[in-house]
């Protein structure tokens, strides 16, 4: 077994970390530091007994923890209070809608950005509010700004300049050059408010939006954490909200990411025992429902296929030693350079290549 | 990772791995009055080639490990001590919770220590380091740990870092060669020597001591001593604490209490002596208040 599935294991099975000896302790501590779970496990094993030197260690991210989701709702009031005059919806993703909504996935995640959600029509005055309440633009390189305008679904990143806390304003949740096109009319129409007067996604929403980050965008390297994430909401959810496995297949079907969905559900079952949302439908067109557009590596799914790519998914996503590194260079480089051909048509890849190689050669 | 040790200093376990055996090595040398056996760390620190054929031809330390700076610059295998020490000083800023750290040199005498802050050069690194010659216990010439609940000093006795001038004055004061660990030149930081602290300071490390006088010192500057108020003690503190904004309350409770409870003086001082004898000093008229 290697360390990052030591890690899946001790976070579903905290008593399977009872017999550990310190070697195994420390192995399994940096592994999780590395995957960004480390606070996420100190809350799994909190109401465990652990040696007490793992306790040191566990109860001071427990106490990280609290003061990191401290500042990451801080951060969130203040977008609110900065937007106070934009009239539209201000939606909370990731960590800190989770950490706002009160959701179990919260528990000892990390947060590290605020990502909002907001009306493309509505970027611009956004994006004025946010300058004047004090957020600076952290990649000054006119290349750099012009390629995240013209094709990301985000601003180019900004940073307040006292708080030095970052901002992402998305108006999608995916890249514009990504295949797949979520609805973002759709996914803001569907936002729940918060007493807090901010917004989270819908339920299903989140979980497209969650396998959307996971597999459709990105390298997969925070891709445990992404699955953990996954994990606890749909076991939340499945329990707590009426027909949630029709909505979450409907809306997967919406935003062209059924495969994406379906994949990562496969995948955190692997992981984490995530209990099944979709039963397997018997009818002929199931096959072709499960595999969307969404992934490009298994585009003909035949299940033989589909067991193969998930695999190399979670060789990727374990790839981690007790040192804390990065291990299966081969396999991490397969999945950068997926995620640029995920991004971009090979012609446009190209370009933004050699104008990113001339950058580094210049500086 | 191929070759590794543990290292103890004050409370903070570490675990350094190494992609060479020379650093583990000199670092075993370094450290061997420290508790050296196996334990599960606070923190992690990788000397990791930079790449695989940077293990062999003109050899080059990355350092890594559980915290770690995106632009940290790899550092030539001759100067492996000197990235054990900065990988090992970044897990501490960026990770410890425990304590409210302070970038600062301490010693103490009959149980109360006083704390020594300034910017990189102000001298306060030497200046404990004489005065831990000189018979007073030495703490610690990097940080100092704030205890956020008893208001105590932890010490944090690692080798201090001598730099450039430091290291002569170091070698005429200290008669034990065997303390002082290979002289590093052409570092980042100019030449770089290490000394272990007396064995007594470190047999003493996990004894907490009472802060006592807080001092600003600014070496090379004509003799001068200046009273300072809380509000810029507390200012200035926040300043040279990596960790006072993670802490939230409990940093602020603990700086507020700390800058009510001792005096604070800036001092400047034209070379080590009068340093040393300026510190005496203040501390025995503060001793003399304290008892009157």
């Amino acid at each position: 077994m290697t360390d990052g599935w030591s890690v899946a294991r001790a976070l579903t099975d905290p008593q399977s970390a009872a017999g550990l000896e310190p070697a195994g302790w420390t192995r399994l501590l940096s592994a999780a530091r590395a995957l960004s779970l480390i606070g996420t496990l100190a809350e799994a094993m909190a109401d465990n007994g652990v040696p007490a030197e793992v306790e040191r260690v566990l109860g001071d991210v427990r106490r990280s923890n609290i003061a990191g989701q401290r500042q990451a709702l801080w951060e969130a009031e203040c977008a609110k209070a900065a937007l106070a005059t934009y009239s539209g919806k201000v939606i909370l993703l990731k960590g800190t809608a989770f950490a706002a909504a009160g959701y179990r996935a919260a528990l000892g995640r990390s947060i590290g950005d605020l990502d909002i959600l907001v009306d493309r029509s509505g970027i611009e005055q956004v994006e004025a509010l946010l300058l004047s309440a004090g957020w600076e633009w952290v990649k000054p390189d006119p290349y750099d700004d012009a390629y995240y305008r013209k094709w990301m679904h985000e601003l180019p990143p900004m940073i307040h300049a006292s708080r030095d806390r970052m901002i992402d304003v998305h108006h999608t949740i995916l890249p514009l050059t990504a295949k797949p096109r979520p609805d973002a009319a759709a996914l803001i129409a569907d936002a729940r408010a918060l007493p807090s007067g901010l917004f989270v996604l819908s339920p299903a929403d989140i979980i497209c939006h969650a396998a959307a980050h996971l597999l459709a965008d990105g390298d997969l390297s925070g891709g445990m954490r992404n699955l953990w994430d996954i994990d606890r909401l749909v076991r939340q959810f499945a329990a707590e909200e009426r027909d949630f496995a029709e909505r979450l297949a409907d809306r997967a079907r919406l935003h062209g990411l059924t495969g994406a969905v379906s994949r990562a559900l496969r995948l955190s079952q692997r992981l984490f025992n995530t209990p099944p949302v979709f039963r397997r439908k018997p009818e002929p067109g199931a096959g072709a429902e499960q595999s969307g557009p969404g992934i490009r590596l298994s585009p003909e799914s035949t299940s033989a296929k589909r067991h193969i790519s998930d695999a190399l998914f979670l060789r990727r996503i374990t790839a981690v030693d007790g040192w804390g590194r990065k291990t299966r260079k081969l396999t991490r480089q397969a999945f950068f350079i997926r995620s640029h051909a995920l991004r971009m048509p090979p012609l446009m890849l190209a370009r933004h290549l050699w104008t990113k190689w001339r950058m580094g050669r210049r500086d | 990772m191929r070759h590794s040790c543990f290292i103890t200093v004050g409370p903070a376990r570490f675990r350094i791995g190494s992609d060479w055996r020379a650093p583990i090595d000199l670092l075993r040398s370094l450290y061997r009055d420290y508790p050296l056996e196996q334990v599960v760390p606070d923190f992690t620190v990788r000397l990791q080639a930079t790449s695989a054929l940077r293990r062999w031809i003109r050899p080059a330390v990355s350092i890594a490990g559980d915290f770690t700076l995106p632009d940290a610059a790899p550092l030539p295998l001759s100067q492996a001590l000197l990235a054990a020490e900065m990988a090992m000083n970044l897990q501490m800023a960026l990770g410890w919770r425990r304590h409210l750290l302070l970038h600062a040199s301490a010693v103490s005498r009959g149980g109360r220590a006083v704390i020594m802050t300034g910017v990189s050069g102000a001298g306060k690194s030497t200046l404990s380091a004489l005065l831990g010659e000189r018979g007073w216990r030495f703490l610690g010439d990097e940080f100092v740990l704030l205890d956020p609940d008893s208001g105590m000093i932890v010490p944090f006795p690692r080798p201090v870092s001598l730099k450039n001038a430091a290291i002569a004055a170091m070698e005429h004061e200290v008669d034990d060669d065997d303390r002082f660990g290979p002289v590093l030149r052409d570092t980042p930081k100019g030449t770089i020597r290490h000394l272990r602290p007396r064995t007594e300071a470190i047999g003493l490390m996990t004894r907490e001591t009472q802060p006592a006088l807080l001092l600003f010192p600014r070496f090379g500057e004509p003799r001068a001593v200046r009273r300072v108020d809380e509000a810029e003690c507390f200012v200035r503190l926040t300043q040279a604490s990596t960790n006072y904004v993670a802490l939230g309350e409990r940093g602020f409770d603990a700086l507020t209490h700390f800058v009510r409870s001792i005096p604070a003086r800036a001092i400047d001082y034209t070379d080590g002596e009068e340093g040393v004898e300026m510190v005496e000093r203040l501390w025995s008229e503060q001793g003399v208040k304290a008892a009157a």
